[in-house]
């Protein structure tokens, strides 16, 4: 199954959560800081997301859109 | 391809102030999902805390009534007896229910109002700045011990759920955590049912959660979720503390 998700960078905090729970390890800490100074979480492209969702069911801040096949 | 999920709609879309890592939104969002799903948007009326969570009324998008400090359940419990066909659920932390609200939460519980308490539960004063809470586990550091809470001179950590549950009035008690994907789960599903326990008018529900506290508990965010699963949930014991049928 193919997905894919959307997250907006701007109002990531960097709690890691969704990284950490990612079965597959989809989500990175990016190399920039946002308008908030935090590290975000952001997708790799190189890496087979699923769109489970487990990203967004983790999400303090409710930032990450889910879309899925 | 489909979009299968976004931001509750109940749920404003403004920043929240709680710190990377907090329960507190965790909790707020499964809230508004459920609303959402429920159907209860326009009947739903929360009494928010004095403590961290006081600002919910920013992010809730839903009638709120803001109580004094402890007070939650007292003012819930005025709420719903004039309008008893809305949802009434006070949203409090433990410095807010187990401390200075302990009297009010415990004789609303024994009156078996039939109204929700979501009761957070991160064993510390988190906004004003990690002090010992009634709930701080025995051996752990605060700014108000910094030696560790010795139960000998400042008493072990209360359960409330445990202490609720010898109430013969109170129908639901559960309690959970939102440290991992399953435990979010399983947190949603007991909110759901303390919902539906109130729609059908049976009596007082009320749904513990463990919430990670990485700032006061001096941890990164993910070390926080662990300590939940390891030390925290062996003291507070997770699941269903007591269920009548209803």
């Amino acid at each position: 199954m193919q997905g894919k998700i959307l997250i907006h960078h701007d109002k990531c905090k960097g709690c890691r959560f969704c990284m950490t729970f990612c079965p597959k390890g989809c989500i990175r800490v990016s190399a920039k800081l946002n308008a908030k100074g935090y590290a975000y979480a952001e997708c790799d492209p190189d890496k087979p997301c699923t769109g489970c969702g487990t990203c967004a069911l983790m999400c303090p801040e409710a930032i990450i859109e889910v879309y899925r096949d | 391809m489909k979009k299968v999920y976004q931001r509750p709609r109940s749920l404003r879309d403004v920043p929240m102030h709680y710190c990377p890592g907090c329960g507190h939104s965790i909790i707020h969002r499964l809230i508004a999902e459920l609303l959402d799903e429920m159907g209860l948007r326009d009947s739903a009326i929360c009494v928010p805390p004095a403590g961290c969570a006081v600002l919910a009324y920013y992010y809730l998008d839903i009638d709120m009534v803001e109580a004094p400090h402890g007070r939650a359940t007292a003012v819930a419990t005025g709420i719903k007896r004039v309008r008893p066909d809305n949802l009434v659920f006070s949203y409090q932390g433990d410095g807010d229910l187990a401390a200075i609200g302990t009297a009010e939460a415990l004789h609303t519980a024994n009156r078996g109002e039939n109204i929700t308490v979501i009761f957070v539960n991160n064993a510390v004063y988190g906004m004003t700045g990690g002090q010992m809470a009634p709930t701080t586990l025995a051996g752990m550091k605060t700014t108000t011990t910094p030696a560790g809470r010795k139960p000998k001179s400042e008493g072990p950590p209360i359960r409330v759920c445990e202490l609720l549950s010898g109430l013969a009035n109170t129908v639901y008690l559960e309690r959970t955590a939102v440290n991992s994907p399953a435990n979010v789960i399983k947190t949603k599903k007991a909110i759901r049912k303390a919902f539906s326990v109130q729609q059908k008018k049976a009596g007082f529900s009320l749904v513990e959660i463990l919430s990670p506290c990485p700032t006061n508990w001096r941890m990164d965010t993910v070390a926080s979720c662990t300590w939940i699963d390891e030390v925290m949930a062996r003291e507070f014991p997770l699941g269903v503390i007591k269920e009548v049928p209803c």
